[in-house]
């Protein structure tokens, strides 16, 4: 299941969201986030379900504070939908999968 | 479990509804008497109304008897789980949508499933209060934030402020100190109800500040909280506060809105219990925070779990299920 969720980190995160075709999830996430730690198998269930429709990945915002703040995220667990490199849509806080499905249902 | 009247349909013996301390010690004693409760543990958030509870947003727990070297909340709760699952609880991830207590078996609702049973017990928990303001859910995760434990690290060397005077609130600034270059804690009166030990801790620690007598009472900031207007409770006199960070930590209430008209509740919303666990309704016990303003421990929780297990089991004993 480990490779179905890219991992980004300050050089890779541009060049990956530019050159996906699909829209890409990005989990902004740390250890320390009981709620990050909830919402991880979720999303490991919908980028298999919807492989192909859209992409997720993760960035460690103790690992790249940078990123955190260049998209002003300010509590975690954010999910920010990239379309075509852009942000489309924020998501702040832990849902359960019923939620995240229609909240994201736009991109899926 | 034995079949129901209507085909197809099971009813079990006991369905625990919430996944706090009180509601897995409740599973690890009825799973031990051979019960095979269901446990509808909630679903995530970021609020303390998620599987595990209020615990899941805390650090370091001190008090909790066995830990002579503290242990993380998060840690306490999946260790519980596991005791619950290691007995044959079988645990699902979803919230209790409706009940209906009106008849036995009694019926509890989650989305689409139906669970029929002839006992439950309740252990909803209780939620962090919001202040109740206009601003607060266009500034919740921009500035305002209930959980210090996953926001904290963003406000490194920022000025914040905690509302509240309880353990939960100077938890909260103690633990922003590791972050924040200041830290003030905004109290509506001019003393503290937190436990002596944490009022020693708050009051030594020269990174924390206090505002006596305040309380908040609007939100400045469009896309991110740059301050707060703070009202003095005696003058009635108001100001703008300026700050990058706002942490509520300012009480509870119960998780009783599926309830209401069923169980019977006291004026705070908080669940009625007694002859020891019992509710109104003759086969529904309820624990934990649902039903206790006055402790609210976790080791309290955990108590009154085993209490309703135990009274479960003797209700479904005395009614010839046992």
């Amino acid at each position: 299941m480990a490779d179905v969720i890219t991992t980004l980190s300050s050089d890779t995160f541009d060049e990956v969201l530019a050159s996906s075709t699909e829209p890409v999830i990005v989990d902004f996430w740390a250890e320390w986030c009981g709620p990050c730690k909830m919402i991880a198998p979720i999303l490991e269930e919908i980028a298999v379900e919807r492989k192909g429709t859209v992409k997720v990945a993760k960035l460690n915002v103790d690992d790249h504070p940078d990123l955190a703040r260049r998209f002003d995220v300010m509590s975690i667990p954010t999910l920010i939908v990239f379309r075509d490199g852009a942000p489309a849509k924020r998501l702040i806080g832990a849902k359960g999968k019923g939620q995240l499905l229609q909240e994201l249902g736009e991109f899926l | 479990m034995v079949e129901a009247d209507e085909p197809g349909v099971t009813v079990r013996d006991v369905v625990i509804i919430g996944s706090g301390p009180a509601g897995l010690t409740a599973a690890v004693y009825s799973a031990r008497a051979n019960l095979a409760p269901l446990l509808l543990e909630g679903e995530p958030s970021s609020t303390s109304d998620q599987p595990g509870g209020q615990l899941m947003l805390t650090t370091e727990v001190e008090n909790f008897p066995g830990f002579p070297e503290g242990v993380m909340g998060p840690e306490l709760m999946g260790r519980m789980r596991e005791q619950a699952l290691r007995f044959g609880t079988e645990v699902v991830t979803a919230k209790a949508t409706s009940v209906d207590f009106s008849s036995h078996p009694l019926r509890i609702r989650s989305g689409d499933e139906e669970h029929l049973s002839r006992a439950v017990i309740v252990s909803t928990g209780a939620r962090s209060l919001m202040l109740g303001l206009p601003a607060e859910s266009r500034l919740l995760g921009h500035g305002l934030s209930t959980c210090a434990t996953c926001d904290g690290f963003f406000f490194r060397g920022r000025e914040i402020a905690v509302v509240g005077g309880g353990d939960s609130a100077l938890e909260e600034a103690l633990f922003l100190t590791k972050f924040a270059s200041k830290v003030t804690l905004i109290h509506r009166r001019d003393q503290l109800r937190a436990s002596k030990i944490m009022q020693e801790r708050a009051l030594r620690n020269d990174r924390i500040e206090f505002l006596w007598n305040h309380t908040v009472v609007d939100l400045h900031g469009e896309t991110r909280l740059e301050a707060a207007v703070v009202r003095d409770t005696i003058s009635g006199a108001q100001r703008v506060f300026p700050l990058d960070g706002l942490f509520v930590a300012i009480g509870h209430q119960p998780n009783t809105d599926i309830f209401a008209g069923q169980l019977d509740r006291d004026a705070a919303g908080y669940l009625v219990t007694g002859p020891g666990t019992a509710t109104n309704v003759p086969g529904v016990f309820a624990c934990g925070d649902v039903q206790d303003h006055t402790y609210r421990q976790a080791i309290t929780a955990a108590g009154s779990g085993c209490m309703a297990a135990i009274d479960a089991e003797r209700w479904l004993e005395a009614t010839g299920h046992g």
